[in-house]
């Protein structure tokens, strides 16, 4: 574990500029914003301490936010997200458990289960976060929409990266 | 004392989420309604000098078309001056005092940070509290108009942006001079809606639409868009769709408009009973 530390402080470095600086800046039509800092959240190792997790995500979340002027929203989200990890986890778990040493990832779980792990979870997380974005406005079918296609783009933004870049 | 350690600790990872959880929607509510706390002042500025580094680089990489839109700025103004000086009209008293018959002055500012996708947009300028900005001051470009100052900090100040669904800025035909509310609806960011225009205005495509200068916020006439199209709404008005002229993907120089006359209009017409 103590080996991987560096690696993932600077993946959670990547991934935050990454999304503050390009993905935030980019607008794919009017209503997709792809989300692609959860990837931390997602490729956390499985043995992670759950409230790990969830000091993580909120570190993650509010670190987005101040550079998105929406202080809170990417917190909660990301929150609502890394909660739900461990549920979800245990749900798509293999018939044989999950074996030491590995990861949840494509090399050692398949892309069928990559897809369906990540998958829920950048939609959770999408579907809290354009909610809570609109807040007082009742658009609840546009936001669906929203939320949707803006999960979709996030995943498929997510599985390219994991598919081309081996960690 | 014993069994509430325990339950401390079954139930830590539920009990810290609902914490965080709480926590992160009391930022949320704190940030949404009172814009001026101290804690978002201080990200602002963190938030501020952040992007002025990050916007130094991006400006070296549209220098070439920042200079032809300058240019083509300073080619207008210097066309206007020199339209006025031939009318004969008395430049010098403007010098001595300025507050005799100019109503507004400009304050050059560039924009350090922008958004256009979401539902509530806001703009950072790089100026602040010591370069005089205040609130309900107007931005313009030179392209049109572009928002409304909401917080002020020392160095830096956000503005309300046109594509922001709370905004509605008060805007007339240029034609015709009818007027009504200009609102964005939170589609595309290159369009709004003016309202209210009477059904026995002709409004035709293609047609200048303008502040009124009603707001005591904006100076009259300054550009807002052009008519791209319009459709009776309710049996009575005209709901005008604009195409508006300010690029706001690309927004960089801006100017923050102070009207100097603006306490002395306000308090006139605070004077007048309200009767709507």
């Amino acid at each position: 574990m103590i080996n991987y530390l560096p690696r993932y402080i600077l993946t959670f470095l990547i991934l935050v500029l990454v999304q503050v600086l390009l993905l935030n800046n980019v607008q794919f039509s009017g209503y997709l914003n792809p989300y692609i800092y959860v990837l931390f959240i997602l490729s956390l190792p499985f043995e992670t301490p759950k409230w790990a997790l969830l000091v993580l995500a909120f570190i993650l979340g509010i670190t987005i936010d101040l550079f998105a002027h929406t202080v809170g929203m990417h917190a909660s989200a990301t929150l609502f997200m890394a909660f739900l990890r461990p549920a979800i986890l245990r749900s798509l778990e293999p018939r044989d458990g999950y074996q030491l040493e590995t990861y949840p990832s494509i090399r050692d779980y398949g892309l069928n289960w990559y897809f369906r792990y990540a998958g829920i979870l950048i939609l959770l997380h999408h579907l809290f976060l354009f909610y809570v974005e609109v807040f007082k406005i009742d658009l609840f079918f546009q936001t669906l929409s929203r939320a949707l296609l803006s999960g979709l783009l996030s995943l498929v933004l997510i599985l390219l990266i994991k598919l081309f870049i081996k960690k | 004392m014993q069994n509430l350690l325990r339950f401390l600790l079954r139930y830590h990872f539920t009990l810290l989420f609902v914490l965080l959880e709480v926590l992160a929607f009391l930022l949320i509510l704190q940030n949404n309604n009172y814009q001026n706390t101290r804690f978002v002042e201080f990200t602002r500025n963190l938030e501020g000098s952040f992007y002025q580094k990050t916007m130094k680089v991006e400006q070296y990489l549209n220098l070439r078309e920042k200079n032809r839109q300058l240019a083509e700025e300073n080619e207008e103004l210097r066309n206007y001056i020199a339209a006025h000086l031939q009318t004969g009209e008395d430049t010098f008293r403007r010098q001595v005092d300025t507050t005799y018959d100019q109503q507004y002055s400009y304050l050059a500012t560039r924009v350090i940070n922008n958004s256009v996708n979401k539902q509530h947009n806001y703009i950072t300028l790089d100026k602040g509290r010591y370069d005089g900005v205040k609130p309900e001051m107007g931005v313009v470009s030179g392209q049109g108009i572009v928002g409304v100052v909401r917080g002020v900090s020392e160095h830096f100040s956000t503005a309300i942006s046109l594509l922001n669904s709370e905004l509605r800025v008060s805007a007339k035909l240029a034609g015709s001079g009818y007027y009504g509310p200009l609102q964005w609806n939170g589609g595309d960011y290159r369009y709004a809606k003016l309202g209210d225009i009477p059904l026995h205005a002709s409004v035709h495509e293609g047609d200048t639409v303008m502040t009124s200068g009603y707001s005591a916020i904006f100076p009259e006439g300054v550009l807002i868009g052009f008519v791209e199209g319009y459709e009776e709404k309710g049996g009575r008005f005209y709901e005008v769709d604009v195409k508006l002229s300010t690029d706001f993907k690309r927004l960089s120089h801006v100017y923050v408009v102070k009207n100097l006359l603006k306490e002395e209009q306000d308090s006139l017409e605070s004077k007048i009973p309200a009767n709507d």
